[in-house]
């Protein structure tokens, strides 16, 4: 009732292609752009750039990336944190070796190596299906922070083998070091990840996407189609390393500031991405942004609650919150196994006949 | 039967000169011969059937010609071109599209999506023009979905243009994957037991559209069935095959009247 098609007639079939093929959807889309880019840049504090905003967007673009491998081509990978790392050790031997360099084409750069990077390591993709290849990407991930922990060139032979990141601006102002206004830093990533976003979602609806697709789904009638299964594996690689890479090099240079390869890119991070992806939706654009929001905001809110409104201890806090999260992935998928964008995708279909069953 | 050139069937469709040919076509696993020395040739324009009893090698010549399994000895000879040993995809390239046994569709998109992907190889521009999608990727994607729309019209399944096929049923899957191989507009097209599962409805169905492509594209067809009676009203030439040799080969009535094929479907006394 609320939300139908009725009366939105497609002439062509470029508009009958379009990413939002509704008009509420459209214009439910151009609102949010709206607010994104010009309401939400005067109201930003330092507190929601940093615990929020500018988390979810620097996720949300890793979370597009291993989509785009996972999601998409179907190709299991446990490298997330590994490619992250890449991305941001390339921005910083850039940052600091090409001091004019605009951080806007650093980052970009950094991608272009972490998608050669994820190239190299997509190779045996070609052999290996399933879990096997997430073990061969896990020696991704293991191997390239041993690398930049072992290498010293890497960190500049500094003696905390920390990586920092320089002062850089865009068109005059400052969007990483320690005196970048959140404003700065948000609308930088902001413009990336919507970038990207568009990108993304501009591969996996054409001729590409449809042949990692098929990959993903059918690797025998993919190959009987005409389809070069390992060239189209590996660019699944390199597309989604290119997205990671950029997202490691703006949560360094943009984000921490400072990090330590171990602690930052770890394991873990490649869990994190991969949860954000199930839980958000394999194979969907928009479940790569709920993902992201899900894992980054749902901590900030359930510490919000539990200390700031109940008074919990902060260490208490802490367990709960694990508990809580643990409880409401498990929630997620039992109810809904193919993610929340599924989810959405069932109540808009359910919105269309409201209030009638059928 | 001449072997002539071409000639005109009685039904107005013209045979041309052979568009492939299998020459003694040898293929082993291990020990197991599962095609010996085997030789036939598919026509320009005919619909030519593959019969056999089970693991009679029919598959495994499909798989042959569509370069899944590479024969130990012999030649094949594509559009007067001895061809070298290639990978599926490129064969593909070639104008060779094929369906499955059983059902190989791509479960996680629609029956747009799945006819779409069959137009992979007519589809070029690259990755910067895709990612950019208004202007070139744009224009051919249009281009190719005009291609596509006609056929849908032609199998009629419009109205499940953007159902997901995982939820469609088994007649209509099928029908998908012969859309999907369809829209690649091959020279060739190899069927495995298209009619596998069917009722008679849908058997008449899928013959008739079976001649139909061959008769309004002119598309080659080579077909593997079980059902002989679809085998000898659709087909122009039958080779018959049995423990991986040749027995027989030749018009339907030629080989319904074949000795060697009589004792293969209905058994022999050994006395």
């Amino acid at each position: 009732m609320f939300y139908r098609e009725a009366g939105d007639y497609k002439k062509t079939y470029a508009e009958d292609n379009q990413t939002f093929p509704l008009k509420l959807d459209r214009y439910g889309y151009y609102v949010i752009l709206a607010v994104a880019f010009g309401i939400v840049p005067l109201v930003i504090n330092d507190y929601w750039a940093s615990a929020v905003l500018i988390p979810f967007l620097i996720w949300s673009i890793a979370a597009l990336g291993l989509n785009i491998l996972v999601g998409y081509c179907g190709q299991l990978s446990l490298g997330t944190g590994g490619f992250m790392a890449v991305g941001a050790y390339s921005s910083y031997k850039l940052m600091t070796s090409f001091p004019d360099l605009n951080i806007f084409f650093i980052v970009l750069i950094s991608g272009v190596i972490t998608a050669a990077v994820g190239v190299v390591f997509g190779l045996p993709s070609l052999r290996i299906k399933g879990f096997y290849l997430a073990v061969a990407t896990l020696a991704a991930q293991f191997f390239l922070v041993w690398l930049f922990n072992k290498v010293e060139w890497f960190y500049n032979y500094s003696a905390s083998g920390q990586i920092s990141a320089p002062t850089r601006t865009v068109a005059g102002f400052e969007v990483t070091g320690a005196t970048a206004s959140p404003e700065a830093k948000y609308l930088f990533c902001l413009v990336l990840a919507v970038l990207l976003a568009w990108f993304a979602r501009n591969l996996t609806r054409g001729r590409i996407g449809r042949s990692w697709m098929a990959i993903r789904d059918m690797d025998i009638a993919a190959e009987i189609i005409g389809v070069n299964p390992l060239k189209t594996k590996l660019m699944a690689f390199a597309v989604s390393s290119f997205l990671i890479g950029v997202s490691g090099s703006l949560f360094f240079a943009v984000y921490l500031g400072a990090v330590e390869v171990g602690e930052a890119f770890g394991i873990q991070k490649s869990f994190l991405v991969l949860f954000m992806i199930i839980i958000g939706g394999l194979g969907s654009i928009l479940g790569s942004f709920i993902g992201a929001a899900f894992l980054v905001l749902m901590p900030v809110l359930l510490k919000n609650i539990m200390v700031g409104q109940l008074g919990f201890p902060i260490d208490i806090a802490a367990h709960f919150e694990l508990l809580i999260i643990g409880f409401l992935i498990m929630l997620t998928l039992v109810l809904e196994p193919h993610g929340i964008a599924q989810l959405w995708r069932v109540t808009k279909q359910k919105l269309r006949l409201w209030p009638f069953p059928h | 039967m001449s072997d002539a050139e071409t000639y005109v069937t009685a039904d107005g469709r013209t045979i041309g000169p052979p568009i492939m040919e299998m020459r003694d076509i040898t293929l082993k696993f291990g020990g197991v011969t599962a095609i010996s020395n085997i030789s036939f040739d598919i026509r320009e324009g005919e619909i030519r059937a593959i019969i056999g009893p089970n693991g009679a090698g029919k598959s495994s010549m499909l798989n042959v010609i569509n370069g899944f399994y590479h024969p130990q000895e012999g030649e094949i000879w594509f559009r007067g071109k001895k061809r070298k040993p290639m990978k599926p995809y490129q064969i593909a390239q070639q104008g060779i599209a094929r369906t499955f046994q059983n059902i190989a569709l791509f479960k996680g998109m629609s029956t747009l999506d799945n006819i779409m992907t069959g137009r992979f190889t007519h589809m070029k521009t690259n990755i910067f023009w895709q990612a950019l999608w208004k202007g070139p990727a744009e224009r051919e994607e249009v281009e190719n979905r005009e291609i596509v729309e006609k056929v849908i019209d032609f199998l009629e399944i419009q109205a499940i243009r953007k159902t997901p096929v995982g939820a469609l049923p088994y007649g209509l899957q099928k029908r998908v994957e012969l859309g999907r191989a369809l829209a690649a507009q091959p020279k060739l097209l190899l069927l495995d037991e298209p009619m596998a599962g069917m009722n008679v409805e849908e058997k008449e169905d899928m013959s008739r559209f079976i001649l139909d492509v061959n008769d309004e594209f002119g598309t080659t067809i080579a077909l593997i069935e079980h059902d002989m009676g679809v085998v000898m009203d659709i087909s122009d030439r039958v080779v018959v095959l049995d423990y991986g040799k040749k027995i027989g080969d030749g018009t339907p009535d030629e080989v319904i009247n074949n000795q060697d094929v009589i004792d293969a479907y209905l058994g022999v006394s050994h006395d």
